[in-house]
């Protein structure tokens, strides 16, 4: 008896606190996407110039005590056009996914769940919205509705449905031949109390970290656009119109279009390290989970 | 059987279409129940006694066509609408899965899981429910229920969960009870106490229950009525004590000499049924049995037997050569 009381013991001892390890990195990505937005959503308190104002004999002026960053080709005060582009680039690159997340998400689950004619409606028209090219498509819709915010964020926001979709339906198919499901089902849960109890709290550990790439996916896109003459209309400053703009003068100035460019890889980078963290901790590899 | 049987399964048969042709997985059963009664039903993988659950409960895969009756507590089941159904389903007709892995959601709390249905199916409100949840798992034999509400599945091992899954099952006091191969993804030391807990629930509750399992010896001392399966067909049907001294079906007998025995000596062979179930999408002309049996004659081949009374009552057997018949009777 003795024995046995000892082995209890330690095993007591030596079951270890469970700690789950993030690493120096992933708190380095969250402190710079907090830093990032905290600059975004007090510009308007901090002691900034405008980011509109220009000044002619200041153009391209090194950085300085009044320009911290220096100013670009028309004399605007970079860090302050940095500052004010994060807010459009955060906009966009947060609420675009959403709208992805949202629709896609739901769709893909229910299609996963229901199967039948709808899943072949549902998957058939993400193929279609897939195999149009997404360059075109925004093209088109800033041709006909205008350059606006709401109009990249929507574009950008559909072009991300089908992804979405694909996620959570694929997931969604293994899960609801778990037998939880069918557990579910013979304790009489109806098809919503399934759908919002059992399979979205399920599905959607996966979907908020494929989230998490889509803003990084979405920041470069919208920078892309922009870079293009199809992002938001001049003069609002996003990362992707200050590297536009610093294109002009590559030569000259180089930082014009490297200090945004930085900015936008080491939040991209912050968001993709987050995102993998998440995907990696909610990994289901725990034996038949 | 005495009394109005709870449930009663006529005639029921299962088709499930696949590639390779219409599979019959359950073929015309007839079975019953009655209040606080428990019925074992035994046979190998694949011989239907899944779909036989899930059509009982009527949770078939969709493409699953259904014919027959099931009539539980007054209420034909194959008939019944969607939202009735539901309400029937956990309040009275509670069932426990094969393998407590799966059958927890690995996201939400043992004490989410638990407290939801009692307070869907109960009313109760949340204090109720979750006093009620502690006093459940206590009752199924879980140490420091209070602490077990808060955790996740995966923090608890196989046999906890299934104690957990019998807990979801047991808590809107249901009146019929399906164990699915409760025991079978379970440790062996761990199935005694499972299968002890539930007997013990059972007698409580006064609960009718249904095992389903592929091990006679689980069903040996536990259950009133035994139903032994094969290819779909239920072949022998007999209270427990009779199925096992005079058995008729030579199916039955090959699935008892199957079991290993602990006073056998040393490098006995086992006695294997040799071959494999028929294949359920080309049915046979004859007995199902007949390719692997070997008492099997000519006739065994062209023609189905069909399940017949024995002179012991509530025993039926479905075979034209059957075992231990008393001298002078009729084949």
């Amino acid at each position: 008896m003795a024995t046995l009381e000892l082995s209890i013991d330690q095993a007591a001892i030596a079951s270890p606190v469970r700690t789950r390890r993030l690493g120096p990195l992933f708190w380095m990505a969250i402190g710079w996407m907090t830093f990032v937005f905290a600059l975004a959503a007090f510009a308007d308190l901090l002691p900034l110039p405008s980011p509109f104002d220009m000044d002619m004999l200041e153009r391209r002026a090194p950085m300085s005590a009044a320009h911290w960053l220096g100013t670009d080709g028309l004399g605007r005060d970079v860090l302050s056009r940095l500052i004010y582009g994060a807010r459009i680039s955060l906009i966009v690159g947060l609420c675009a996914p959403v709208i992805g997340l949202t629709i896609g998400g739901a769709l893909g689950i229910l299609a996963g769940y229901f199967r039948g004619r709808f899943e072949t409606l549902v998957v058939g028209s993400m193929d279609v919205l897939l195999a149009f090219p997404p360059l075109i498509l925004a093209l088109a819709v800033t041709a006909y509705l205008g350059q606006s915010l709401l109009n990249l964020t929507g574009i950008l926001g559909v072009l991300g449905i089908p992804a979405f979709m694909r996620v959570a339906r694929a997931t969604t198919l293994t899960l609801a031949r778990r037998e939880f499901v069918i557990a579910a089902q013979a304790l009489g849960a109806s098809h919503a109390r399934i759908l919002l109890r059992e399979l979205l709290p399920n599905v959607f550990l996966p979907l908020f970290a494929f989230f998490l790439l889509g803003v990084a996916v979405t920041i470069v896109v919208e920078g892309a656009l922009s870079f293009l003459g199809l992002g938001v209309p001049p003069p609002i400053s996003s990362w992707g119109i200050m590297i536009g703009e610093g294109r002009e003068s590559l030569e000259i100035a180089p930082r014009l279009a490297f200090i945004p460019a930085v900015t936008m890889f080491l939040t991209v980078l912050s968001f993709n390290l987050v995102g993998d963290t998440l995907r990696a901790l909610t990994d289901p590899r725990q034996g038949a989970l | 059987m005495t009394g109005p049987a709870l449930l009663s399964v006529e005639g029921v048969a299962v088709d499930l279409p696949t590639p390779r042709g219409n599979l019959r997985a359950v073929d015309h059963v007839d079975l019953s129940i009655g209040p606080g009664q428990t019925l074992g039903i035994v046979g190998e993988s694949g011989c239907g006694k899944t779909m036989l659950s899930r059509a009982i409960l009527q949770l078939l895969p969709k493409k699953a066509k259904l014919s027959g009756r099931v009539i539980f507590d007054g209420q034909d089941l194959v008939r019944l609408d969607r939202e009735r159904l539901r309400k029937l389903r956990g309040r009275s007709l509670a069932v426990v899965f094969q393998d407590p892995m799966t059958s927890l959601n690995p996201v939400l709390t043992i004490g989410t899981q638990l407290i939801e249905t009692l307070q869907e199916h109960l009313e109760l409100d949340g204090v109720a429910a979750k006093m009620r949840s502690i006093e459940l798992l206590a009752a199924v034999g879980i140490p420091a229920p209070e602490q077990r509400l808060m955790q996740y599945p995966h923090q608890l091992s196989g046999g906890m969960r299934q104690r957990v899954a019998i807990a979801i099952a047991l808590s809107c006091e249901p009146k019929l009870l399906i164990a699915d191969e409760p025991t079978t993804a379970l440790d062996v030391t761990i199935q005694a106490q499972i299968l002890d807990l539930l007997a013990r629930e059972q007698r409580r509750r006064h609960m009718a229950m249904i095992i389903i399992t592929h091990d006679l010896g689980v069903v040996a001392g536990r259950t009133d009525e035994v139903a032994v399966m094969y290819a779909g067909r239920v072949v022998e049907r007999a209270p427990t004590p009779d199925l096992f001294k005079k058995m008729r079906m030579p199916y039955t007998e090959a699935l008892l000499a199957a079991i290993p025995k602990i006073d056998a000596k040393p490098h006995t062979p086992l006695p294997a049924i040799s071959g494999r179930p028929p294949d359920p999408t080309r049915p046979l002309k004859g007995c199902s049995f007949s390719p692997r049996c070997k008492y099997a004659w000519a006739q065994c081949q062209i023609e189905k037997p069909r399940l017949e009374d024995a002179d012991s009552p509530g025993h039926q057997y479905a075979c034209f050569r059957p075992l231990n018949i008393p001298a002078g009777a009729p084949a």
